[in-house]
């Protein structure tokens, strides 16, 4: 049994003379007798040994795909070497939210430099330390947006099901109502959008790329909302920004997005990132922590977490979030991933994810497999399929290809820069064969 | 230090990618962004020693001890990171078939049975990231069984003592209750009696964390719940102070209906920074309907994420919680096992015990009784004698190598510092530290200046919050 207690029998006896007790239960008087809990029914303690064996043990009942041409809210990049081994810096991991900036300087300067790239990635003004992930970004930022006359949150129906299934629990939370707006061709339908819009409406939570892929056209939706006195929140994929308008060109108010795709593996759903940016007008609205520049008392630049108005040690049920702890060590993985990269590498990422994923919708629509959308698209799109997908994506899973995702009308497939021009001709040699079988 | 902007020089960079192996194309112009974002060029030899300088100018439980209370900042076993770093588990796509991920959906099934026998807890999801989001989530499920009784319209209060974390207040609102601040009595306890006047058919329920956040065991704990219960509300369990009495007594044992963990710092997976941690969510039967979704399941003979809770609160992130975070616990949990997980707890509230004793003599402690894990001093009557803070004192702790405790928290003991020194250190490391507390006491008498201008010894001194705060520059400023 590992229990990483220092103690010896006798330093705790030691520690019991010194507090006046005999037995380490006296420690527990207070606790009702009746109320102990006994021996536990858990296994006793193992050794690391056998730890590892069972893990390891569990580890080898779960598939490891080495080709994946699936998204859907979880995009595999390629890691550089450096962005692990930064991450796994043993200060760094085991740091606690760095309230005492004096030892804290090295924490607090990489939220800072993250909070700038967020901002540089996005066009905003202002980015906070991060949350839990892209979909609760995207409901803590209709929080950001809800006034006592407009409470309304309008969510595109192209966004990820389980960003628009957050955003509902949390407006239901506020009594807040949620209106979808329909889509159409993969696309939200701006009629139904602009038919939307009223005086009880707090935002539209539009996301762009959306989950098939298609990029929306933000900037008119933007243009909709504004005339209406409503609020545009953009979700956004960070790796698309390397490429694609940003969310500020768009006119969005908050921008908000999964930052998984910045050097974080797939993790079977997380850790995530969830990034967090606005215009500068709803800096005080912004949730979490925030790092800010400052001079110390020998003038000297330094860093420290500011703006703590508005967060909940201070404000209690006067906050509008709960949010304390956040994704610190995802946000530094992000960061390191960035500089790796650089401005050119990251638009190399893109445009690699975006040519492919188009030679690859190119070459499935010859094979039978033709796109369900019009309209441009990012690294993300959804064919139709000929054959049953479940058959379809068996034949792929012997070939050790995670396939597309099966959705409604066809398969929502993906390609990023780890995709060679083989493993997408192969996939689209076994729909063809599928298909005509 | 320069900042990681400041060290960029054109045309520097790394190189990672191979060439594009199929045509290159590119999106129309109305598509794409009109300038290029301003990142880092920069050689990976730079950013390897850009980040050990920031490392070296970060502190974590690896640099020494760390007694935040409220934070349980014990030692992070190294065995738990390196299993959550197996390909088979770090390469797992989220929406893999189940077949393919059985080991995974195992890690998360023991996972859950081994807390929840731990906690008292019939049912648990590991979706909740942190604790302030596992609050909210076990509100929202307290909120959807009142609603389902025909209830939610009528219970729109929440009781929440005055000891409580920010975040219980803060995560009742965002579910649209009403906050009812529950005084504490004079031995620190929630003060009973204003319980039951407090308490009554407009009670959704009670929020506590037991021990509180004085570090005192709440004796009355099954006249609280019970006045919670008479009134048809439920007992939300805050398990940041777990550590304490984990193996000892159990929240489900207590009256507590459901309960939010966190990972992060009872079962020893790291903090980060400030992060991920986990915000696990467990429950009693009766509130098992509402958890978010999905849940993991059996279905014949094969485990798979279920979807079919027509109550449920619905989800409250994408996809399943910070998996890697629930494998780092529950290697923990396995490597204590059923003796082990009471250690912890006695060994973590002996040390707490036996530091506040230490300390006794120069400072006072808020509340004189047996603590749990941790224990709240107040630095009231040195203030007053020599001018010194609790800010001043936690200052000159850095001079010693030592992270300050909490400081200010509890609101309801004035210049408090709140020590948890957890099981994982040793009688040296307390004593050390309280000889260092001893000292900036005695030097607080002698040369009150010397601990306000403190700390002395670190990069930087005192950072200007005020200024901060009041001209936010929130960014780097490329422009100059």
């Amino acid at each position: 049994m590992g229990s990483y207690i220092p103690s010896t029998p006798a330093s705790r006896q030691q520690m019991l003379n010194a507090i006046g007790m005999q037995h380490a239960e006296e420690l527990f008087a207070d606790i009702p007798n009746e109320m102990l809990a006994g021996e536990l029914a858990i296994p006793p303690g193992k050794s690391e040994l056998e730890v590892r064996r069972i893990l390891q043990g569990m580890e080898a009942q779960n598939t490891v795909f080495p080709t994946i041409f699936r998204g859907a809210g979880a995009y595999r990049h390629y890691i550089p070497s450096i962005v692990k081994q930064v991450a796994s810096k043993e200060t760094f991991v085991t740091a606690y939210t760095p309230y005492q900036a004096e030892v804290s300087q090295g924490t607090l300067q990489m939220i800072f430099e993250y909070q700038t790239e967020i901002c540089e990635l996005t066009g905003m003004d202002v980015a906070n330390a991060s949350v839990y992930d892209g979909a609760s970004a995207a409901a803590e930022a209709t929080i950001m947006c809800r006034e006592r006359a407009r409470q309304t949150v309008l969510v595109a129906a192209t966004a990820h099901s389980d960003t628009i299934d957050t955003i509902q629990t949390y407006s239901d939370s506020a009594g807040a109502p949620v209106v979808p707006i329909a889509a159409e061709n993969g696309v939200i339908n701006m009629q139904a959008l602009k038919e939307a819009l009223g005086p009880e409406v707090a935002c539209l939570y539009l996301q762009s790329p959306n989950y098939f892929g298609q990029l929306e056209d933000a900037k008119a939706a933007a243009e909709l909302c504004h005339a209406a006195g409503v609020k545009l929140i953009y979700g956004c994929n960070p790796i698309a920004l390397g490429l694609l308008q940003t969310p500020a060109e768009a006119g969005a108010d908050i921008a908000v997005g999964e930052g998984q795709p910045l050097g974080m593996p797939l993790s079977f759903g997380g850790p995530y990132l969830g990034f967090m940016a606005s215009t500068k007008a709803m800096m005080r609205r912004l949730p979490g922590r925030i790092a800010g520049e400052t001079t110390d008392a020998d003038g000297k630049r330094c860093y420290v977490l500011t703006l703590q108005a508005r967060e909940q040690h201070i404000r209690r049920e006067k906050a509008l979030s709960s949010v304390c702890t956040n994704q610190a060590l995802c946000a530094l993985t992000a960061t390191v991933y960035l500089a790796a990269l650089g401005p050119a590498g990251l638009q190399q990422v893109a445009s690699q994810c975006y040519s492919k994923a188009h030679y690859m919708a190119a070459e499935l629509e010859k094979a039978g497999f033709a796109r369900r959308y019009k309209g441009e698209f990012f690294h993300e799109f959804v064919t139709e399929c000929p054959v049953e997908p479940q058959k379809l994506l068996t034949a792929l899973e012997a070939k050790g290809i995670l396939g597309g995702l099966a959705v409604e009308g066809g398969i929502l497939w993906c390609c990023t820069e780890l995709n060679t021009k083989e493993e997408i001709d192969t996939v689209v040699q076994i729909c063809k064969r599928e298909a005509q079988a | 230090m320069k900042l990681i902007f400041e060290r960029s020089r054109p045309g520097h960079g790394c190189d990672m990618l191979p060439a594009n192996d199929v045509p290159t194309l590119q999106p129309a112009a109305e598509y794409t962004r009109q300038t290029a974002p301003n990142l880092p060029e920069i050689t990976e030899g730079e950013i390897s020693r850009h980040y050990s300088e920031l490392e070296r100018n970060s502190r974590g439980v690896n640099n020494g001890f760390y007694p935040l209370g409220s934070c349980t900042m014990k030692y992070n076993p190294k065995i738990n990171d390196e299993m959550a770093a197996l390909p088979g588990f770090a390469e797992l796509h989220p929406l893999q078939p189940p077949h393919t991920v059985q080991g995974a959906l195992q890690v998360m099934q023991m996972a859950e049975e081994l807390l929840d026998e731990i906690t008292g807890m019939d049912c648990m999801t590991f979706q909740p990231a942190a604790g302030a989001h596992g609050e909210y989530t076990g509100i929202a499920m307290i909120k959807a069984y009142h609603k389902k009784r025909g209830e939610g319209k009528t219970r729109t209060k929440m009781l929440v003592p005055d000891a409580a974390h920010g975040t219980n207040p803060a995560s009742a609102a965002m579910n649209g209750y009403t906050v009812v601040t529950i005084p504490s009595a004079p031995d620190g306890g929630v003060d009973v009696e204003a319980l039951r006047a407090a308490a009554g058919a407009d009670t959704a329920g009670l929020m506590l964390t037991n021990p509180n956040t004085l570090g005192l065991f709440e004796k009355n704990i099954c006249e609280i719940t019970q006045i919670v219960h008479d009134a048809g509300g439920l007992n939300y369990y805050d398990g940041a102070n777990l550590n304490a009495i984990m193996g000892i007594v159990r929240p489900g044992d207590m009256g507590f209906d459901v309960i939010h963990l966190n990972l992060h710092k009872t079962f020893s997976t790291p903090h980060g920074g400030g992060g991920p941690g986990s915000g696990a969510v467990g429950c009693k039967t009766i509130l098992a309907p509402f958890l978010p979704r999905p849940v993991v399941a059996q279905e014949g003979g094969t485990l798979v994420l279920s979807n079919d809770i027509p109550d449920s609160i619905g989800k409250v992130r994408s996809f399943y919680g910070n998996f890697l975070i629930t494998l780092r616990a529950l290697c923990y949990v396995l490597t204590l096992g059923q003796q082990g997980i009471p250690a912890a707890a006695t060994g973590a509230v002996l040390n707490a015990n036996y530091l506040m004793r230490k300390l006794a003599t120069p400072a006072e402690i808020a509340y004189n009784r047996t603590c749990m894990h941790e224990f709240v001093l107040s630095m009231k009557t040195l203030k007053k004698e020599t001018g010194v803070s609790a800010l001043d004192l936690a200052k000159g702790l850095l001079d010693y190598g030592i992270h300050p405790p909490t400081m200010y928290f509890p609101l309801i003991v004035e210049e408090a510092l709140m020590f948890e020194p957890t099981e994982t250190e040793s009688i040296e490391t307390l004593a050390e530290a309280a000889e260092a507390f001893r000292a900036l006491v005695a030097l607080a008498h002698q040369n009150p200046e010397a601990l306000h201008s403190a700390p002395h010894s670190t990069p930087v001194r005192r950072p200007d919050e005020v200024g901060a705060a009041r001209n936010p520059v929130l960014k780097y400023d490329f422009a100059r």
